[in-house]
């Protein structure tokens, strides 16, 4: 359990992380969110005690951080997959950083073996791909079996493989109820790991609630209807009370979720149904509206490429 | 969090990366040969020397010439040891495994000292030998007085110039800055400082000049220097002390 208690963060004039408040549950995944520079990493080094917070207080079952003995035994981080020197091998690496927390040689063996690198382990990693390095770290944070796990954007750069690699032992890592909290600017990748989300923006708490909640609260869901009887199905809809809209491709949608009795007013009617779908707005598009207001480094015009490309189609 | 984890720790990390192995052996190797070389030729100089010069001839001292550059290649050492884990990055994931920052700092700084002062010994003594071996019938003996205290004082003052690295490194982190401040500092300013008479009153202060004075076994002739050989090593002690306070006190205020 990680616990943030009105965290600050100041930079001179500049707030990165203002006042934060929210805590970090076992069992799950809790994905952190937020635009680029919205204080994500800031945040999870004043967790680490690697930055110290300007007002405000960070608890890791707790304690301070630098409280805990041999702390990688109760929290296992990845930070920032190049924090390691190039020119020591895989195994050394692995090797300091288990003895410092008295942990035996032999689990750095084992989590090699876990993350996939035990054929490289003695070479150097300054040799590694960016995939490698992520392994590497994770390794790292897996070394003192923690109840608490922490990723910073753990699928930067990697190929589809290592992607759902991490996917699947995030969640296999809070199936066995350790704490899970993995950053993220990317709602998409997050939909599909985190039971919980925080979202944050320009340093202020934006949202704390669960991924369904959010999905449910976000997001339009809709059903798709393709029919060559349209007349006679919108006769029937408009009869049971359902309101219709007409889009341009020739497709109907109806708000919420009724898919089932839509289905069934059809069939009673003997209406040819090409398609019946239900639909969600993408939640990447409610994490924008969300953030909004507090990203920092807008792109000045929406879609300026692809206006030159249609302007000149059109020419 | 037990400083021996620590120790073991850093000592893997010491012994993991390989330049640790090239700054040493660069720093043996070019005190040996530098020693020995400037020790023969002083021999055949010897025969042209004034009365007053030959009354100045530190045996003892000359086999210790080549440490001027030797001196450099430990400088190097100490700065990598330290910056190292702010040019990679390391320092983050090390902090977090050790938050403990003053124990981090010593347990590293006591690893590398260990080092350093086992290969600064070892270097003394072999090219205080072999740089009497060329002196030939001028060479001063281990056992003539004050010899040994210079050969011991040669291991030390070594350790301690990596020692004052290593402090400097914790304070800027950047290994370029340290070693673009430190390297012409000491190859040359400090040089010019401590001999030039107009400046030769506070140069003569300077780390490295006040700490060389242990491997000084003549004083020269008109040697007005206001210390001894211990003097001035404690001179030095007290800038390294200075070095690594002002990098502890950094490290334990700053995000890392």
């Amino acid at each position: 359990m990680i616990e943030l208690e009105g965290l600050t963060k100041r930079y001179g004039e500049k707030v990165a992380v203002n006042h934060l408040t929210f805590t970090v549950r076992p069992g799950i995944v809790t994905g952190f969110l937020g635009p680029n520079g919205a204080g994500k990493s800031t945040t999870m080094r004043m967790m680490l005690g690697l930055d110290r917070p300007t007002a405000g207080d960070v608890r890791i079952d707790g304690k301070h951080y630098d409280q805990l003995k041999d702390p990688l035994k109760y929290i296992g981080a990845l930070l920032d997959a190049k924090a390691v020197h190039g020119g020591r091998s895989a195994f050394n690496h692995l090797l300091c950083l288990a003895q410092a927390n008295g942990i035996p040689k032999s689990r750095v063996h084992e989590v090699l073996d876990t993350v996939g690198l035990t054929a490289v382990a003695r070479k150097k990693a300054k040799g590694f791909s960016l995939g490698m390095g992520q392994r590497l770290g994770i390794a790292g944070a897996l070394l003192g079996d923690p109840r608490i796990l922490m990723f910073d954007e753990p699928v930067n750069g990697l190929d589809p493989e290592g992607i759902h690699w991490i996917r699947n032992l995030m969640k296999s890592l809070a199936a066995q109820g350790r704490t899970v909290f993995v950053s993220s600017h990317l709602m998409s990748e997050m939909a599909l790991t985190a039971d919980h989300i925080v979202v944050i923006g320009q340093g202020r708490l934006l949202a704390d609630t669960s991924m369904p909640d959010f999905i449910a609260r976000n997001s339009r869901s809709y059903v798709r209807i393709r029919t060559p009887q349209r007349e006679r199905l919108l006769d029937v809809l408009y009869g049971a009370g359902i309101t219709v809209v007409e889009t341009g491709s020739g497709a109907l949608e109806v708000d919420g979720g009724k898919s089932e009795r839509i289905g069934e007013l059809a069939a009673q009617h003997q209406i040819v149904l090409h398609e019946l779908s239900p639909q969600q707005a993408s939640l990447e598009e409610a994490f924008m509206q969300l953030t909004a207001e507090s990203v920092e480094y807008h792109a000045h015009s929406d879609t300026p490429v692809q206006q030159w490309g249609e302007t000149w189609r059109k020419g | 969090m037990a400083a021996t984890q620590v120790i073991r720790s850093e000592w893997t990390k010491i012994r993991s990366v390989a330049s640790t192995v090239w700054t040493l052996s660069l720093a043996v190797v070019v005190t040996i040969a530098l020693g020995m070389l400037i020790s023969a030729l002083s021999k055949s100089e010897f025969e042209n020397m004034n009365a007053r010069d030959r009354l100045s001839f530190d045996p003892t001292f000359i086999s210790f010439a080549g440490m001027s550059l030797g001196q450099l290649a430990l400088i190097v050492f100490g700065v990598l040891v330290v910056s190292n884990e702010y040019s990679t990055g390391m320092i983050r994931t090390s902090l977090a495994a050790v938050p403990q920052r003053g124990t981090f700092l010593f347990s590293k700084l006591a690893v590398a000292t260990l080092l350093a002062l086992v290969v600064g010994m070892a270097t003394s003594f072999v090219t205080f030998f072999l740089g009497q071996a060329m002196l030939g019938d001028l060479s001063a003996r281990i056992g003539d007085p004050g010899v040994l205290r210079a050969v011991i004082g040669g291991g030390v003052y070594m350790t301690l110039i990596a020692m004052f690295s290593m402090g400097v490194a914790a304070m800027l982190r950047s290994p370029m800055l340290s070693l673009g401040i430190l390297m012409p500092f000491f190859f040359l300013i400090s040089n010019i400082l401590g001999n030039v008479s107009a400046t030769k009153k506070v140069g003569q202060f300077l780390p490295d000049q006040a700490g060389s004075k242990i491997m000084q076994v003549v004083v020269p002739v008109d040697d007005d220097v206001p210390y001894g050989p211990w003097g001035g090593l404690a001179i030095m002690v007290l800038w390294v002390l200075a070095a690594l306070i002002g990098g502890y006190v950094l490290l334990k205020k700053r995000d890392a």
